[in-house]
């Protein structure tokens, strides 16, 4: 019954270890003419673990995902990833290396369906070309299905079925959120990269969202930053936190240590700078 | 395929396990499960069934489950939770269906008061729930789950995978064979217990029915016969499995005839799996009816003018002469032609969209159905029935035979089953499917159960002049107003719900001057409403006080007085005020049954004031009620209602009858 069940773990597994290092920001350093939006920001992130990036409106957090998946080009500062330097990462570079993401504002294809959406993907992991897939026979036919069978299990997952087959557009707004992580997801990305995947959510779609976050974590090892503004959810998911105020990192470590941490409590409250 | 008669056998296997190895025997091919899984159908034949279910059984042998242990089932409608019913008993153990969606404290009555040995969960979800309880059960030695998913993690003692349980099975099944298997299944015997189900309790504390195996094997073979069904039916599983509906439907009768039972994908897909499936015999309450009605006109209304026209001068048609052709009455040839364009043009794609071409027999029961629903489906050329029920006597107490259907009846007595109405007014049956007695409470049994085998309904009815029963309502509920005419509840709520726009109603009216009532608003129909007309609303509370609304609801509750009025026993209890609620009755709340039957008192607790008020004559009250959330987590709902007075009319005829005369 379930036979699937490793078709996504064993995909998802890039060498390396448990705890180890996956990805270290040194340096980092952003600005958009006069604005800077990000200043001289260090931090790792380790294999397997979830980690949290909070501060609030307009502190930089955002961009800093941008930055990690090659979105926003840094001037200053380095990104090493799997033990390899890169100052340039381009976004379809950051997806095929393992990076996966969701947004803000979900950006889905919203005139098709939740099946076609996930299957979308699953772009990047295609080898039969555009030629191949219009003739839809043979080879073509058998790598679709083998797909088709890692998006079922993203399906199953998510508990998405009831949606398999509706355009996300008519879908409610914690269901999209949902299908998006499923997209995500079927990238078998080794780093998951979630903008407030809770953001607009009621109570039992927080606490769903929460528990597909802390399975995806468990069952298929995948390492997590995630970006939230609901410090309930942060302290119980997150291993460890990282705190940006006006672009600057103010504090990094364990939940309850940055709980305690004097500045984040400024930063929250707001005091005169 | 060689049909086998399953009905003439004087040889018929009399406990479930032995229907199992007959029929992996006579159907070994046949498909007898379905499962929809990763978004493909996967079918079970017979045969592979029994490898499956000796696995499991050996399995649980090999786990220590012993003759006379009770095991819950927890879950929805999964191949394997139906499977661990045959494998338990096969043991002589006792399976106790539960309700999936109650909550712990709930679950912790039922699991400790049946002494269950051993728990089989369809997931974590529910195997969180049973550790959560766990040591309020000493007697509980192992939990098994279906699903994998999650558990990865988890180290409790006697904790196990059903994959796992049925991998030590096929071990011993290599090593000693299956003789000593075969033995115990022989060793039971038709008087042994079944299964136990306990009664969802809409007053007080729920109550194990147990039983036998001779019980539901007859019932089945009665109602197979009654309605032709045979190994060919397919059905769709999609009630919850502690439900005697389903233990009936999904499992005893389905064992019986050697049919297949399809598992949805999820309860949420149920729908469209329907109508992947196509059933050729189904089930539903009164509820799922009216939801596939109200989604029908809701996209409707939605659909171009063409369509809608089309829609309706075929409906109208239908309504005139499909239930005569049905019923196999006369019609005109020219009448029955347009009724084949119309079932070309509409009924057909209609019963394509409802998963409801292949429908051989429909049944509902549980409530009393609208007149214009049951109407609506026979129409259509489904042959849908009415039959009268309890878990008390293995389902079967009347139901309409072919071609004398009415709305307003519940049949005559099933095979086998005797009706008789005493003095006060309740029906009173006696039949093979007669349940054993009440787990633990020979006191409620002796209440119910006379000496010479006669159970008492505890509904208030009586047998019309064409031998059909009809049922009013509970008998305890029906009471009388201060002026002594007669209040029926039930009666009147029913009525108020057969419209689309109303969910729920809960009347007041015994021992007071006057008949008063709560309403809920239906989200999906009031919500439609509300978009073509225009009305916005930020939340189900602010739409439920909506002025346009609450005026809409006025001229439903004048409506339902109307027609109170025509009927001279009902005259009297008329609705002189109403609200409408800003809160869905829920049954985690519990202010319903899990069967979604209203808990009359404990509403009248709960809404106490609101109750005042609609007697005290205030035109609005404020009110803050506590809310449980999935989690069992609580939170709290304040607002202020509106109370309206409603038209009241001159009774149809002066003399106010009581009902027992």
């Amino acid at each position: 019954m379930n036979v699937h069940d490793t078709v996504l773990s064993a995909a998802m597994d890039d060498g390396i270890a448990p705890g180890e290092e996956l990805l270290h920001v040194d340096n980092i350093s952003l600005s958009f003419g006069g604005v800077k939006a990000i200043t001289d920001v260090s931090f790792d992130i380790l294999k397997g673990e979830i980690r949290a990036i909070i501060g609030p409106n307009g502190a930089g957090k955002t961009s800093m995902l941008n930055v990690i998946n090659g979105f926003y080009h840094p001037q200053e500062g380095t990104i090493t990833y799997r033990g390899e330097e890169r100052r340039r990462m381009r976004p379809y570079q950051a997806a095929s290396s393992g990076i996966s993401r969701t947004f803000q504002n979900v950006a889905l294809f919203k005139g098709m369906s939740t099946l076609d959406n996930i299957m979308a993907g699953r772009t990047l992991k295609m080898h039969k070309n555009f030629f191949w897939q219009m003739w839809r026979h043979g080879p073509a036919l058998a790598e679709e299905i083998e797909h088709r069978k890692v998006v079922e299990e993203i399906i199953d997952f998510l508990e998405i079925e009831a949606i398999r087959k509706a355009p996300v557009g008519t879908l409610p707004y914690g269901l999209q959120k949902r299908v998006e992580l499923g997209r995500a997801l079927a990238a078998e990305p080794s780093l998951l990269l979630l903008d407030e995947p809770m953001a607009g959510m009621n109570l039992e779609e927080k606490e769903d969202m929460s528990r597909f976050i802390i399975d995806v974590n468990q069952q298929y090892g995948t390492t997590i930053a995630l970006i939230e503004h609901d410090m309930g959810v942060v302290m119980d998911l997150a291993d460890r936190v990282m705190v940006l105020d006006y672009g600057k990192k103010i504090g990094d470590g364990l939940p309850e240590e940055v709980q305690k941490n004097q500045d984040v409590i400024d930063a929250y409250l707001g005091v005169s700078h | 395929m060689s049909r086998v008669d399953t009905r003439a056998h004087s040889d018929a296997p009399d406990t479930f396990p032995e229907y199992l190895l007959l029929n992996a025997k006579r159907f070994a091919t046949r498909p007898a499960f379905r499962h929809k899984d990763f978004g493909i159908w996967q079918t079970y034949s017979w045969s592979e069934v029994l490898e499956q279910i000796r696995a499991f059984s050996l399995g649980l042998r090999e786990k220590g489950l012993q003759k006379g242990d009770k095991v819950a089932v927890v879950g929805q409608n999964r191949p394997r939770l139906y499977w661990t019913f045959c494998a338990v008993q096969a043991l002589g153990g006792i399976p106790v269906p539960v309700y999936a969606d109650s909550v712990a404290e709930e679950m912790v009555y039922v699991l400790e008061h049946a002494e269950v040995a051993f728990a089989v969960c369809q997931d974590q979800e529910q195997i969180d729930k049973v550790l959560s309880i766990r040591e309020q059960l000493p007697t509980l030695r192992g939990l098994f789950y279906d699903e994998n998913r999650g558990m990865r993690d988890y180290d409790e003692p006697g904790l196990d995978s059903i994959d796992h349980v049925m991998q030590v099975g096929r071990e011993v099944f290599e090593r000693e064979g299956d003789a000593k298997w075969l033995e115990q299944i022989a060793g039971n015997k038709g008087e042994d217990i079944s299964v136990m189900l306990y009664t969802s309790g809409t007053t007080g504390r729920p109550k194990g029915v147990m039983l036998s195996h001779d019980n539901l094997v007859i019932s089945s073979r009665n109602g197979n016969a009654f309605d032709k069904l045979d190994e060919t039916e397919e059905i769709i599983a999609y009630l919850p499995l502690a439900w005697v509906g389903d233990h009936v439907f999904s499992y005893a009768q389905a064992y019986v005839s050697g049919y297949c039972v399809c598992c949805p994908e999820s309860p949420e897909t149920a729908d469209e799996d329907r109508r992947e499936i196509a059933p050729t015999y189904f089930f539903a309450p009164p509820r799922v009816f009216e939801i596939l009605l109200t989604s029908i006109t809701v996209r409707m209304e939605d659909a171009s003018a063409v369509k809608q026209k089309m829609f309706r001068h075929f409906m109208d048609h239908a309504r005139r002469v499909g239930e005569p052709i049905l019923n196999g009455e006369k019609v005109g040839v020219w009448d029955r032609l347009k009724y084949m364009a119309g079932e070309f043009l509409v009924y057909g794609p209609l019963k394509n969209r409802l998963g409801m071409t292949k429908m051989k027999v429909g049944y509902t029961a549980g409530e009393a159905i609208g007149p214009e629903i049951f109407r609506f489906y026979r129409s259509l050329g489904l042959n849908l029935k009415q039959l009268y029920g309890q878990t008390e006597a293995s389902v079967y107490i009347s139901a309409q035979p072919d071609g004398e259907i009415r709305a307003d009846t519940v049949g005559t007595p099933s095979p086998g089953v005797e009706i008789k109405i005493a003095d006060s007014g309740e029906v009173l049956y006696r039949s093979p499917g007669v349940f054993i007695g009440y787990y633990k409470n020979d006191q409620a049994t002796s209440d119910t159960k006379t000496k010479d085998g006669w159970v008492h309904t505890g509904d208030a009815g009586f047998i019309d002049q064409d031998g059909h029963l009809r049922i009013i309502d509970r008998a305890k509920d029906v009471g009388k107003l201060k002026d002594g005419s007669l209040f029926a509840p039930k009666y009147i709520e029913n009525k108020l719900k057969f419209f689309p726009n109303i969910k729920e109603a809960v009347a007041f009216g015994d021992n007071r001057e006057k008949c008063c009532v709560f309403l809920n608003i239906d989200l999906t129909s009031v919500g439609n409403w509300a978009e073509r007309n225009n009305v916005s609303y930020a939340s189900y509370q602010e739409l439920t006080q909506h002025p346009l609304v609450i005026e809409m609801m006025g001229a439903h509750v004048e409506q339902v007085n109307r027609d109170l009025a025509s009927e001279e026993m009902v005259a009297g209890s008329q609705i002189h005020r109403f609200l409408v609620l800003h809160k869905e009755l829920d049954p985690d709340d519990g202010e319903m049954t899990r069967t979604m039957k209203v808990r009359r008192s404990f509403i009248a607790e709960r809404y106490g004031e609101l109750i005042e008020a609609l007697y005290d004559g205030s035109s609005e009250k404020f009110i803050e009620t506590e809310v449980v959330f999935e989690d069992g987590r609580k939170g709290k709902i304040s607002a202020t209602v509106s109370i309206l007075d409603s038209t009241v009319f001159e009774a149809g005829q002066q003399t106010i009858r009581e009902a027992a005369e």
